[in-house]
């Protein structure tokens, strides 16, 4: 009785507690409104006229808001359609990959007879998502350097001609299609074994018992209690289908002219807009993915909440 | 039958697990393509060691080797003399990754205890300050102006620590740890002894959390020890490039040693001539990856604790 009494006395009212966690909360907080919230408010860049004038504050107040003007510039610069259609054809071949390769891999590795063999190539799979992307640009340069390149030495002693790989568009979709598996398979895979250990040893017994082979529990009993966890990664991913990895678009491809048209995406856009000090176009598309990935996320999860209550985000 | 008898002498685990299991043939099938993979993964790493451990003449005549055809070890001792540049970017990188990650440790932990605390009055405000980020943030514009201009944090080290110091993702990890894993009888016999909150804190409910401490600044150590994105928006003063910083600089402009060199005394001619351009750089490269490698193995199972925490909502 009297401890129900004090829960409602602590719902009520402000308790030295309460002070003291706010006190405790009060860095967090303050961080919070510097570098997420600020920003926030500062998104109505994109419907000013965006000029430098002294500090950040006089730069805003006294630029002349200009409405949908720099929108009108970004979309009648016909860049902007091929960017976008780059960010979401690359967002969905990275979904479908991102599922289909790990969990197949997921399940394959926990078939290997010798488990301390499945805990070395797991870790060597692992590998490559701790390094960065401009680690990886100088390994990838360690292969398609035009004179010294490993690739184009190969070709040479086959007697054939070397090729000018950063010059080719054709050749880099798929290349960054694979590039960012190679980084991040080993990571998925992850995900998906921590959801296949969980899964009790009793179903697969039950099932061999009954006659079942490895190959069928794998697809009878192993992936329908899968299903979830991949709904959820899906619908996450879709979630973010305005957004990209910058490194693997900006830093791999190494700026070269000729790969523009395959590897621009949004992020890349806004952030050379950004650095050439075309602030306007810059900030119109920085909002259209601030506004565009809010739906897209919200959306993601209003989904997720259908399928699963336990696993929304929010 | 002779076919079971084989098997049991061959490898022999118990009980049913001898026969539920793929053939022998499926074995060394999928044996043979988790090496491929795994090869995959560490080769181009490996190249990478073999071209800085290479002689520059080498490099020269016959481009990069997986097998250094002269070994040399004048990438390495090269660098040793560039200490105003090489030396200066590790002690940037050292500085922000063990900074960052206590900073980072330490405001992530308070918000997520505090958020784990029932009953405190400012829950679900807080709980939407963390929230509201997930789905929404200002886009890079606002957010390199806020940055840059008004928290005056262009070209200082505290642009590389503070935006990434915390991240909600993190946040709800520690939120959803204490919450399940620190019995709440602890805390309420703390507070009748008369502790307040800053002592549990400190004293009773991180020193039972280790181990996602151990998650939460293995996460940022490689965030911060990887991260050349906040590098290239807010530093251009050299002094401050991290290695990362300085790899980047350096893909794009392979002489950026030899003309910094140059910049301290020595004829600008005769040190792009002499130094060990490729070897140095690829050593550098070296330099920031080995750290990775060499420690991420022992330090996987706090990531994918992490990932499973993660994935539980709180």
């Amino acid at each position: 009785m009297a401890a129900k009494e004090a829960i409602k006395k602590k719902k009520r009212r402000w308790t030295r507690d309460d002070t003291e966690l706010t006190i405790l909360a009060l860095p967090t907080t303050i961080w919070y409104f510097l570098f997420a919230f600020l920003p926030m408010f500062g998104i109505v860049i994109a419907f000013k006229d965006y000029k430098i004038k002294g500090g950040f504050l006089q730069s805003i107040i006294q630029s002349d808001w200009i409405g949908f003007q720099n929108f009108k510039f970004l979309f009648s610069a016909g860049d902007i359609w091929i960017i976008l259609r780059n960010t979401i054809l690359y967002n969905i071949a990275f979904i479908i990959l991102n599922i289909v390769v790990p969990v197949a891999m997921a399940l394959l590795i926990g078939q290997l007879h010798n488990k301390k063999m499945a805990k070395v190539y797991q870790t060597a799979m692992f590998m490559p998502y701790f390094l960065s992307w401009v680690v990886v640009t100088a390994l990838i340069w360690a292969f398609l350097s035009f004179d010294k390149g490993l690739l184009n030495g190969l070709l040479e002693s086959l007697g054939k001609d070397p090729h000018q790989w950063y010059m080719e568009p054709k050749l880099w979709p798929p290349f960054l299609i694979f590039m960012y598996m190679w980084k991040n398979l080993g990571y998925s895979m992850v995900v998906y074994l921590a959801t296949i250990t969980g899964i009790d040893k009793t179903y697969y017994e039950a099932a061999g018992i009954d006659g079942a082979t490895v190959w069928q529990q794998m697809r009878y009993v192993t992936l329908p209690l899968m299903k979830t966890v991949i709904i959820m990664m899906f619908i996450m991913a879709v979630g973010r289908i305005f957004y990209s990895d910058f490194g693997l678009f900006y830093q791999v491809p190494r700026d070269s002219n000729s790969l523009y048209n395959v590897s621009y995406t949004l992020d890349v856009f806004v952030f050379k807009q950004l650095k050439s000090s075309t602030t306007g176009m810059a900030s119109a598309a920085a909002f259209v993915q601030s506004v565009a990935g809010c739906i897209t996320i919200l959306t993601a999860n209003a989904i997720v909440r259908k399928v699963d209550r336990e696993s929304a985000m929010i | 039958m002779a076919e079971t008898i084989k098997k049991k002498r061959k490898n022999e685990p118990d009980g049913f697990d001898r026969f539920n299991r793929v053939s022998n043939t499926a074995n060394v099938l999928l044996n043979i393509m988790f090496i491929l993979m795994a090869l995959v993964c560490i080769i181009p790493v490996l190249l990478v060691i073999a071209i800085s451990l290479s002689a520059e003449a080498s490099i020269t005549d016959y481009g990069y080797h997986l097998i250094p055809k002269i070994i040399s070890f004048e990438g390495y001792s090269y660098l040793a003399t560039q200490s105003t540049l090489i030396i200066r970017a590790l002690g940037v990188s050292l500085f922000v990754t063990i900074v960052g990650t206590v900073l980072g440790i330490l405001l992530t932990t308070l918000m997520g205890y505090v958020l784990s605390r029932p009953g405190y009055k400012l829950n679900g405000f807080l709980t939407m300050v963390v929230f509201i980020p997930m789905v929404f943030n200002g886009g890079l514009v606002s957010t390199y102006f806020i940055t840059s201009q008004l928290l005056n944090l262009k070209d200082t080290v505290w642009a590389l620590i503070l935006p990434l110091a915390v991240s909600s993702f993190n946040v709800v990890i520690c939120r959803t740890f204490f919450k399940t894993t620190v019995p709440e009888e602890l805390i309420e016999s703390a507070k009748m002894d008369g502790a307040r909150q800053f002592t549990i804190f400190f004293k009773i409910v991180l020193p039972i959390s280790l181990p996602v401490l151990a998650t939460i600044g293995l996460f940022l150590c490689f965030a911060y020890w990887n991260d050349w994105y906040q590098s290239m928006l807010y530093i251009d003063d050299q002094r401050l490039y991290s290695l990362q910083a300085l790899l980047n600089a350096i893909m794009t402009n392979v002489n950026m040693l030899a003309q910094n060199a140059a910049a301290m005394g020595a004829s600008m001619a005769d040190t792009v001539a002499n130094m060990p351009k490729e070897a140095a750089r690829m050593a550098i490269v070296v330099v920031i990856v080995l750290p990775i490698a060499c420690a991420y193995p022992f330090f996987q199972k706090y990531f994918i604790s992490g990932l499973t925490v993660g994935a539980v909502k709180g």
